[in-house]
């Protein structure tokens, strides 16, 4: 097990330095001139170009530059928003409890509902449910989030008057965040209503957030489990004359959710993408808008040092998911 | 501890009570405010959630017009050589009083100093104290230039020397970026060492006071009891920043939001079908144009640049680009401005004259670019559609268009280049409701290789917009620039294409809200009725 650790963070460190290079990169290769991007003052007089190139160190060889961005990395300092003078570091931690509760929203949605689906399209297998439950899958699988809440928002919100338009909470209740997640916030707060308020915030975006999970979940359940349902082990415990439930509930679903746990870890990355949409549209404050609006506000150090660190929280859920992988299923870390 | 349970008694009765009698007024804002000290920024999101609930200036704008009345200010006077401009303050004005600052005096010459200071003297400890700010309105308005000294008389007479005469000046004064701030405020702050606060939590004399602000999603104000000119009719004002038009119009169906700025030009009739919503309409100050670079061959020509005049179908773009939501342009200058000359006739939109016009011009097989925009504006939605109607209809003469764009801060450098190619398009929303602000800003010869993007320096143009900015007499202003549109026209150094509608729908219950002319949003002396 250790030596497997080893080989995948051997892969980790040149992926992660890669993906510094190419955030380094970034202000640098974009059009305009770094230091004023940087500094964020448009008018300048030479002198002061010069002395603020000196102050961001622009004057020294660029792979000095780029070991001290990297030093700076590693000690956790991502840089300075150009708009709110704050920590890049600090100012994500911040936001991330919201994507953070809303992802996981979403992925337990996607988990319940997807799961189960996956199990019963496999055993009625070419059934009318089986199609149908395919055929949903894709549609969600294809649905463009930007539309797909939309629709949601004006039917549920606009049309039906079911649930709230957008934000985490209604704008009647104001307390200060203790975790940062609305649910346990607005239940510490002891304000009335509050928890409700929040709840019923988050069901559109859980769903648009979760829906692409969903049907992939679904499918790749269906398919692991039609693959485990025609083996060996499965047919004997058939003929032992187990009852459905244990052969379908216990041996095969066991076996059928080591390739459902990796695509569950691969849907880390799709929700973080899925997030900046979602949380556009539902003006939902976590990392996703924040990234988007730091693009409007041409906000680089922003930009720049989210992507890297979102970039690096996906490689770091991909290492928990390989060696949890790993840990299912013996034979993936000795062919290693 | 005692205290204590007392304090959150007396804070969960205000809250409960608040609860059940607030009145609440939710503005679906379009965008985050980049900060809170209006000096700093040029945008009129920050303006709208800073200078206009929490500040007030020496001079405002009258309500729903581009007139100054007096703010701060309770009178002026101009000296006869028209160099000095004395403002006798309005006395008993009372700063904000909020949970991080309470003020131990009112309003004097001071804070008036102090806040035309920070961003004029280098040496001021308040010019630097944003990493990076710049105060570049304050700049872009000339008044570095122009302001040779600012005196306290009395605590409540402040008397601005200029170096030169300046008509606009009253204008500029009324301007968001003029806002008067509190010294007493900004003292404390330093002496606290905590000098970036003002530009986070601003302290003002204006009708709301600032409760606090969370990134990207809500700022809180609360009515201003000391307000000078009486608590306002609501209780709170929230913005929900909610950045996707779409989702604006559906909070405001659900009541969730009361107002909301910039709708989707295709959900408006839909607004206006909808009986729990009023939509309110108004011809907004701004202009779209495309402007040639009269220095180059063959746009020095006036006979092309007519005969291109001629060729381009406005209404069609109009109707385009804007679904009706908007006005073809005949002057540089919005109709709702003093000055406009409406005697002024515009090029009629005649393909055939306009290629007989660039035959006889001598001019044969012109291929040149047209500039789009690669963003929405108010005067232009969508720039790319309407760079393709002016492609097609230059094509019906005979000229061949290659539509050019590139990313917004690098076009508006680009285009400002003297030698820059074709014809670019761009417009203008004016901010001080002075046409000087339209006409010498974008067409005098200071501007080119700036603002000017046509290069256009015509002398007989600029000694009548120069003459009018150095006239203090509104009716002889006005005769020079209905002079000037005249010139204008005749030059055409731009093609006019529009001026857009400034749409705001809101609830019907909503009372009391004005429109301005500039696109601000303002809120005092707006309620909500059951």
């Amino acid at each position: 097990m250790f030596r497997f650790l080893l080989g995948r963070l051997a892969v980790l460190i040149p992926t992660f330095i890669g993906v510094s290079i190419i955030a380094f990169s970034f202000i640098r290769l974009l059009p305009g001139d770094p230091v004023a991007l940087l500094s964020g003052e448009r008018v300048m007089s030479p002198e002061r170009h010069a002395e603020i190139s000196h102050q961001l160190g622009f004057d020294r060889p660029i792979v000095i530059q780029y070991l001290d961005y990297l030093w700076g990395v590693v000690r956790g300092d991502f840089g300075t928003s150009i708009s709110t003078k704050g920590s890049v570091a600090e100012q994500f931690f911040q936001l991330f409890p919201a994507t953070l509760e809303l992802s996981l929203c979403a992925i337990i949605f996607a988990i319940v509902l997807g799961i189960p689906a996956g199990v019963l399209a496999a055993i009625k297998r070419g059934s009318f449910f089986d199609q149908l439950m395919m055929g949903t899958a894709l549609v969600g699988f294809s649905m463009p989030i930007f539309w797909w809440g939309l629709l949601l928002i004006i039917l549920f919100s606009g049309i039906l008057q079911w649930t709230p338009v957008s934000g985490r909470i209604s704008l009647m209740y104001f307390f200060p965040p203790v975790t940062g997640f609305m649910l346990i916030d607005s239940l510490l707060s002891g304000q009335e209503g509050a928890f409700k308020s929040a709840f019923s915030h988050l069901i559109l975006p859980t769903i648009v957030l979760g829906t692409i999970p969903l049907a992939v979940i679904a499918r790749q359940t269906r398919s692991a489990m039609l693959e485990v349902l025609s083996e060996d082990f499965v047919r004997t415990a058939r003929a032992k004359g187990l009852s459905t439930f244990r052969v379908v509930g216990i041996h095969a679903l066991r076996n059928a959710m080591i390739p459902v746990v990796t695509t569950i870890g691969l849907q880390v990355g799709v929700m973080l993408a899925g997030a900046i949409l979602t949380e556009t549209i539902f003006s939902w404050p976590g990392i996703g808008k924040w990234m988007v609006d730091s693009v409007f506000r041409r906000d680089y150090p922003v930009i720049q040092g989210g992507l890297l660190i979102i970039a690096g929280m996906i490689m770091l859920v991909n290492l928990i998911v390989d060696l949890l992988y790993g840990l299912l299923n013996p034979r993936i870390r000795h062919q290693n | 501890m005692k205290k204590t349970i007392f304090a959150a008694a007396l804070l969960a009765a205000t809250a409960l009570s608040g609860a059940a009698n607030a009145k609440t007024f939710v503005y679906c804002s379009e965008a985050s405010p980049e900060g809170f000290d209006p000096g700093l920024y040029t945008a009129g999101t920050t303006f709208d959630a800073s200078a206009h609930p929490v500040y007030n200036r020496l001079l405002e704008f009258k309500k729903g017009t581009t007139e100054v009345e007096p703010g701060l200010a309770e009178s002026y006077e101009v000296s006869d050589d028209g160099l000095q401009y004395t403002f006798k303050l309005r006395p008993g004005v009372k700063f904000q009083t909020t949970d991080f600052f309470t003020p131990t005096r009112d309003l004097n010459a001071d804070d008036v100093i102090f806040s035309y200071e920070r961003q004029w003297k280098d040496d001021n400890p308040w010019n630097k104290y944003v990493e990076g700010g710049s105060w570049e309105y304050f700049a872009g308005m000339g008044m570095p230039d122009l302001l040779d000294k600012i005196e306290k008389v009395d605590d409540l007479t402040v008397r601005f020397t200029l170096k030169r005469k300046e008509a606009p000046f009253l204008a500029n004064v009324a301007m968001p970026f003029a806002s008067i701030l509190s010294k007493e405020y900004a003292d404390k702050l330093q002496a606290d060492g905590k000098m970036n606060e003002l530009n986070q939590k601003p302290v003002g004399t204006g009708p709301f006071t600032f409760v606090g602000y969370q990134q990207d999603a809500v700022i809180r104000y609360k009515a201003n009891p000391d307000y000078w000119g009486g608590k306002q009719p609501i209780d709170d004002l929230v913005f929900a920043i909610t950045t996707d038009a779409s989702v604006r119009y559906q909070k405001l169906q659900a009541n969730e939001c009361q107002l909301m700025p910039y709708p989707n030009a295709a959900d408006v009739a839909a607004m206006k079908a909808n009986p729990d919503l009023q939509v309110m309409e108004q011809e907004g100050l701004n202009v779209a144009y495309l402007a040639y670079n009269t220095t180059q061959a063959p746009f020095d020509k006036v006979e092309v640049r007519k005969a291109l005049n001629m060729a381009i179908n406005k209404q069609a773009i109009v109707d385009a680009v804007f679904q009706g939501a908007a006005t073809p342009a005949k002057n540089p200058i919005p109709p709702t401005m003093w000055s406009y000359n409406n005697a002024v006739e515009d090029d009629k939109y005649d393909p055939e004259a306009a290629k007989k016009m660039l035959e006889d011009a001598g001019v044969k097989d012109l291929s040149m670019k047209v500039w789009a925009m690669p963003v929405a504006r108010p005067y232009m939605l969508n720039a790319r559609r309407a760079a393709e109607l002016i492609q097609s209809d230059f094509e019906k003469v005979g000229v061949k268009v290659e539509i050019v764009s590139y990313e917004w801060a690098e076009y508006l450098d680009k285009s400002k280049a003297k030698d820059r190619d074709g014809a670019v398009m761009l417009g203008w929303t004016g901010d001080n409701g002075d046409p000087d602000n339209f006409l010498d800003t974008l067409l005098g010869c200071d501007a080119v290789g700036g603002n000017n993007r046509a290069q256009w320096c015509n002398q007989e143009f600029d000694d009548l917009v120069t003459k009018a900015k150095e006239t203090s007499d509104v009716a002889e202003r006005t005769k020079l620039y209905e002079q000037a549109q005249v010139v204008f026209k005749r030059e055409a150094p731009w093609a006019t294409l529009d001026h857009s509608l400034a749409i705001v729908p809101m609830r019907k219950n909503v009372t009391g809200f004005v429109q301005s002319p500039l696109g601000d949003f303002t809120f005092d002396g707006v309620d909500i009725t059951e």
